[in-house]
C-alpha cells in the first residue's frame, strides 16, 4: 500500500487566522455593548450594514481576482475590518457613510494593494480617514450619551434616522444633539478643543455636563469596555502587549508632563487614556498584524509612535481626536521600523 | 501554549540559561516511555544500505550466498569518513542489490540483504574491559570499526567527531529528547543508565575532558533518577535538568541553555570548547569498547494512534519498518502517514519496506485526528508568531516572502542558512504556511545555484583553455606551412638557378657547387617535411588527451 507524503512538521497548534479574528470579534463585545448603552442602537445597525457591505465587497474582489472565495471569507478578516469601522463612526450617521467607508477599506485599501496580508495601511482606519475628510459634518455628529442627552431613540427611530437622515418625527441628527439648554453638545474631546480655542481653562471645560468621574461621560466606560476586551486578547495570546503598552505610554507619558507644566491648558493622561478612540485604537486597531511592525522591539516603537502622534494631534492639531491619522502615519513607518529592529540571529554576535 | 499531557510529572530544572522562542506541543511520550524496551522476533530479512551515514560507503567484504556471523564486518571503511557495516545477526547474504532506503525520496540504494538463520551466533569479539590501558588513537579506531555514528541526529561518524583535537571545556551528553512522541533515549536511560555512564567515561578518557554536562529534559523523572543514581558521587559529571521546551535538544539550543553561549554561525561547538554526544551514542561506545560489540541495534519508539502497542523496541539495524509495525498492531487508515522520526522534523516514508538505520529513533503512525494534516495555506498576516517561536531568532515571515520571491541574495543576508529546520514556525503559523518546506526548497535552490555557478565557471575555464590551445595550434601550423613553403620555394629557385647555370655555363667549376647546393636544399625540404609530420602526430596525440 502507498502512504501519504507530507513535509514536516506534521502537527499544528490550534491557533488559526480565522479563530484569531473570531476572538477579536468576541473581545469587542463588552465595548460595543457599553457603546450601544450610551449611544443607542445605531451602532448595531452600522455593524450590520458594514458587515454586509464588507462580505459582498470581499467576495466580489476575490472572484474578480480569481481566488477561491470561500476560504478567503472564512478567514474573518473582512468581518473585523467592517466591525472596527462601524463602531468608529457616529451611530446615527446615514447609511451611505458606512457603505462608502467599508467599500473603500475593502476594495481599495485591502484588495488593490494585493489582498489579505499585503495592505500597507490599516483598512478600517484608512476608510475612517476617507470619511472624516470627505464628510466632516456627518462624521462628527455624535449624540451625547443617553445618560445626559435629551433624546433617546427607539429601534425604529434609529433605523429611520440612519436610512433617511431624519427621525420619523422629522428631527435631524443636529437637532437631536441639543442638550437641555438647547445648546448642541460636543464630544468630550471636541469640547476640550473648542473650549481651549475660545479661551476657557480646562477646569471650566470639565464643569460641562459631558464630563463626569474620570473623563467624558459615557466615553470613559466605552474605553474601559475596550480595555477589558483588549486584556482578554492579550490573555488569549491573540495579540502581544507590546503595541498597546507602547501606545498608551506614548500618549500618557507626554500628556502627564504637559499636564504638570500647564494643568489648565493640557489634557491630563487619564482623560487622554479614556477619551475618543484611545483604547479601541490601542488594543484593536494598532494591533492589526498586517500593517504593524513584526518584531517585539519594533512593536513597542510602533506603539509609542502612534501614542505620541495622538498626543500631538489632540494637543495641537486641527482634529479633536487623532487615532486614525496616527495609525496611518505609523503604518508608513513600519518597513523602516522592521528593518532597524531585526533581532540578532543565533550565532551572529551578542543578542540584545 | 497548552500542555495536554496532564499526567506528565515535571521535575524542577537546574539550568539558568535560556534560548529564545521554542514551542510546547503536546508531548505524547507517555505510552512508550512507561513500558520496558522489548525485543521482537527476527524479521525474514535485514536490509543494510551500504551508505547509512554521512560520508562515502565502504568496499564489499562479502558476496551473495556467504554465511555470516553476528557482528561480522560486511564492508570495509574506505576513507577516514567511511564506517564499516556489520551483520546484525547470523545468517546468509541473500543478495547485494538496490533497495528502497529510509529517505524522504525513497530512492533505491545499494544494500546488503541478509536472511537470518535464527541462531544469533556471534563471531569474534575484541573486548577491552580496561580501556585505560589502551591508547586513545586505538580506541578511536575501535569506535570507527564498530560503525558508530551519532544516534541522535544527523548520524555523523562518532570517531571522527571525537578525533578533532581541541581543548574541551565541557563534554555535553544529550539526553534531552525534546521532540514529541519520541521516547527511545528516555527508555535507554531508564534501563541502561550504568552502561551510558560507563560510555560517558570512555568518551571523557578519549577527549581528556574532566567536566561533563549530562542534560535531560524535566519531563523524564524516571530517566533523571536512573542517571542520577548511575552518576553517584562522580564529581566530574553534572546532571543538568532542562525545562521542557521544543527544541531544547537541538545542539545549538542546548549549548545556549547550558552555557549561555552561542556557537558562532558557520562554526562547530568544538570551536568554542564544547563537544556533544547523544546518550545512545555513549551507550554504543560502551558496548563497542568494553564488550567488543559493533553497533548492531538501537532503540526505536513505535507509536501513534494507528499503532495498538505503543512502545520502545530494540530493533536490529536493517529491520524492515513493516516488521516493526506489524508486530505492534498497525491499522492504517485512509491516507495513512508513516513518519520516520518525530512529528516536528521526521519525514514521511513512501513505503514501509525500508529498513531501520542508525538514526531511526522513532516510527510514528498517527491518525488524522491525532495529527491533522495541514489545511490550505492562507496569506501571511505578519502576526509574528513564527518569529516569537524561532529558536534561532530569525524572521520566518520575511524569509517566507523572500523565498517565494526567489530573492536569494536577500535570503542569504537574512541568514536563511542559520535555520535549523526545527519546524516551530510552521507549527504556530495561524495561516498554516508550510514555512520549513519553503526554506528547504530555497536552500536547495541556492545550493544548486552555487553548484551551477562553480560548474559554469569550470566550463568557461575549460572552453577558454581549449580556444587558446586551438588558436596556438593554428598559428603553429601556419608557421610551419609558411616555413615549408619558403623552403620549397628556395629549393625550387635554387634548382631553377642550377638548371640555368647548367644550361648557360659549363659545369666545370660552378656545376659542382650548384649540385651541392641543390642537395642541401633537398635535404632541408625533406627535414622540414619530416618535422611537420612529427608535429602533426604530436598534436593529434595531444588532442586525444584533452
Amino acid at each position: 500500500m502507498s502512504f501519504k507524503i507530507a513535509s514536516s512538521p506534521h502537527g499544528h497548534s490550534q491557533h488559526s487566522t480565522s479563530s484569531m479574528m473570531r476572538w477579536v470579534c468576541y473581545a469587542l463585545v463588552p465595548g460595543v455593548l457599553i457603546q450601544s448603552y450610551f449611544f443607542g442602537f445605531g451602532v448595531w445597525f452600522q455593524i450590520i450594514l458594514a458587515v454586509i457591505t464588507a462580505l459582498i465587497a470581499e467576495s466580489a474582489c476575490i472572484i474578480a481576482r480569481d481566488r477561491p472565495a470561500m476560504s478567503a471569507l472564512r478567514d474573518n478578516t473582512a468581518l473585523v475590518t467592517a466591525i472596527l469601522l462601524a463602531i468608529s463612526i457616529p451611530p446615527l450617521a446615514p447609511w451611505w457613510i458606512i457603505v462608502i467607508g467599508t467599500l473603500f477599506a475593502i476594495v481599495v485599501v485591502k484588495h488593490v494593494y494585493g489582498g489579505m496580508g499585503q495592505n500597507l495601511f490599516n483598512p478600517a482606519m484608512a476608510g475612517y480617514v476617507l470619511l472624516l475628510i470627505s464628510f466632516p459634518v456627518q462624521m462628527t455628529n455624535w449624540l451625547p450619551p443617553s445618560t445626559i442627552g435629551e433624546h433617546s431613540l427607539t429601534l425604529w427611530q434609529t433605523l429611520h434616522t440612519i436610512l433617511f437622515e431624519y427621525t420619523p418625527a422629522g428631527y435631524s441628527v443636529e437637532q437631536l444633539r441639543a442638550g437641555i439648554d438647547g445648546v448642541t453638545m460636543a464630544t468630550p474631546l471636541d469640547a476640550i478643543k473648542t473650549g481651549l480655542t475660545q479661551g476657557f481653562t480646562l477646569t471650566e471645560v470639565y464643569a460641562k455636563p459631558q464630563f463626569s468621574f474620570l473623563a467624558g461621560a459615557g466615553w470613559q466606560w466605552v474605553n474601559l469596555g475596550f480595555l477589558i476586551g483588549g486584556l482578554l486578547l492579550i490573555q488569549q495570546r491573540i495579540i502581544s502587549w507590546h503595541i498597546p503598552v507602547g501606545l498608551i505610554a506614548g500618549l500618557c507619558v507626554p500628556a502627564f508632563f504637559a499636564y504638570l507644566f500647564a494643568p489648565d491648558l493640557m489634557t491630563g493622561p487619564v482623560v487622554h487614556a479614556l477619551s475618543g478612540a484611545t483604547m479601541l485604537g490601542a488594543f484593536f486597531i494598532a494591533t492589526d498584524p498586517v500593517s504593524a511592525a513584526t518584531s517585539n522591539r519594533g512593536r513597542v516603537i510602533f506603539g509609542i509612535l502612534i501614542g505620541v502622534l495622538v498626543f500631538i494631534i489632540r494637543s495641537w492639531g486641527g482634529y479633536p481626536d487623532g487615532v486614525a491619522f496616527a495609525v496611518l502615519l505609523a503604518n508608513m513607518c513600519v518597513p523602516i521600523i522592521d528593518r532597524y529592529t531585526r533581532p540578532t540571529v543565533y550565532g551572529h554576535g551578542e543578542r540584545k | 501554549m497548552s500542555r495536554p499531557d496532564n499526567n506528565t510529572i515535571y521535575v524542577s530544572s537546574n539550568v539558568s540559561g535560556h534560548f529564545p522562542g521554542g514551542i510546547h506541543p503536546p508531548e505524547r511520550k507517555a505510552p512508550a516511555c512507561n513500558k520496558p524496551i522489548r525485543s521482537l522476533p527476527l524479521p525474514d530479512e535485514l536490509i543494510l544500505p551500504v551508505r547509512q551515514h554521512i560520508g562515502p560507503s565502504g568496499n564489499m567484504l562479502v558476496e551473495p550466498g556467504q554465511r555470516v556471523d553476528k557482528g561480522q564486518q560486511l564492508t570495509e571503511a574506505s576513507l577516514s569518513l567511511g564506517l564499516p557495516l556489520h551483520a546484525p545477526t547470523s545468517g546468509v547474504i541473500h543478495a547485494i542489490e538496490e533497495r528502497p532506503t529510509a529517505h524522504a525520496s525513497g530512492l533505491p540504494e545499494l544494500a546488503i540483504v541478509i536472511r537470518p538463520d535464527g541462531e544469533n551466533r556471534w563471531g569474534n569479539k575484541h573486548a577491552i574491559p580496561d580501556y585505560r590501558e589502551v591508547e586513545v588513537s586505538r580506541l578511536l579506531e575501535l569506535i570507527q570499526q564498530a560503525g558508530i555514528a551519532g544516534l541522535g541526529g544527523a548520524g555523523f561518524p562518532t570517531a571522527q567527531k571525537l578525533a578533532q583535537q581541541k581543548p574541551l571545556r565541557h563534554l555535553i551528553i544529550n539526553g534531552v529528547e525534546c521532540e514529541p512522541y519520541i521516547a527511545a533515549d528516555d527508555g535507554l536511560m531508564q534501563e541502561y543508565a550504568e552502561d551510558i555512564i560507563a560510555g560517558v567515561k570512555i568518551l571523557q578518557y578519549i577527549t581528556h575532558c574532566d567536566s561533563v554536562l549530562f542534560a535531560i529534559e524535566n519531563n523524564k523523572p524516571k530517566a533523571i533518577e536512573a542517571i542520577r543514581t548511575a552518576i553517584g558521587d562522580d564529581s566530574q559529571i553534572a546532571l543538568k535538568v532542562v525545562p521542557t521546551k521544543y527544541p531544547s535538544g537541538g545542539e545549538k539550543q542546548l549549548i545556549e541553555l547550558l552555557t549561555g553561549e552561542q556557537v558562532p554561525s558557520g562554526k562547530l561547538p568544538m570551536d568554542i570548547g564544547y563537544l556533544m554526544q547523544n546518550v545512545g551514542t555513549a551507550y554504543a561506545v560502551k558496548r563497542a569498547i568494553i564488550h567488543g560489540e559493533p553497533l548492531l541495534e538501537r532503540v526505536v519508539t513505535v507509536t501513534g494512534d494507528a499503532i495498538k502497542e505503543k512502545r520502545n523496541l530494540w530493533a536490529l539495524l536493517g529491520t524492515p519498518i513493516e516488521h516493526l509495525l506489524k508486530e505492534s498492531g498497525f491499522t492504517p487508515e485512509n491516507k495513512q502517514r508513516v513518519i520516520m522520526g518525530g512529528p516536528m522534523m521526521g519525514f514521511t516514508l513512501p513505503s514501509i519496506d525500508v529498513p531501520v538505520i542508525k538514526t531511526t529513533n522513532c516510527i510514528l503512525a498517527p491518525t488524522e485526528a491525532e495529527l491533522p494534516a495541514p489545511g490550505p495555506e492562507l496569506a501571511c498576516i505578519r502576526c509574528g508568531a513564527c518569529a516569537d517561536a524561532c529558536p534561532a531568532t530569525l524572521q520566518p515571515q520575511q524569509l517566507q516572502l523572500l523565498a517565494k520571491a526567489k530573492d536569494y541574495d536577500a535570503l542569504d543576508e537574512q541568514n536563511l542558512f542559520d535555520c535549523i529546520e526545527c519546524g516551530a514556525c510552521a507549527y504556530v503559523c495561524p495561516s498554516e504556511i508550510p514555512l520549513v518546506h519553503y526554506y528547504r526548497k530555497a536552500k536547495a535552490e541556492i545550493r544548486n545555484i552555487v553548484r551551477e555557478k562553480a560548474k559554469a565557471e569550470h566550463a568557461r575555464q575549460r572552453f577558454e583553455a581549449r580556444q587558446e590551445r586551438l588558436e596556438r595550434e593554428k598559428q603553429e601550423r601556419l608557421e610551419r606551412h609558411r616555413k615549408a613553403a619558403e623552403a620549397r620555394k628556395k629549393a625550387q629557385a635554387e634548382k631553377a638557378e642550377t638548371a640555368t647555370t647548367d644550361n648557360k655555363e659549363k659545369p666545370e667549376s660552378g656545376g659542382k657547387s650548384a649540385a651541392v647546393a641543390a642537395a642541401i636544399a633537398r635535404a632541408k625540404a625533406k627535414k622540414a617535411a619530416q618535422a611537420q609530420k612529427a608535429d602533426e602526430e604530436n598534436n593529434s596525440a595531444k588532442g586525444n588527451e584533452s
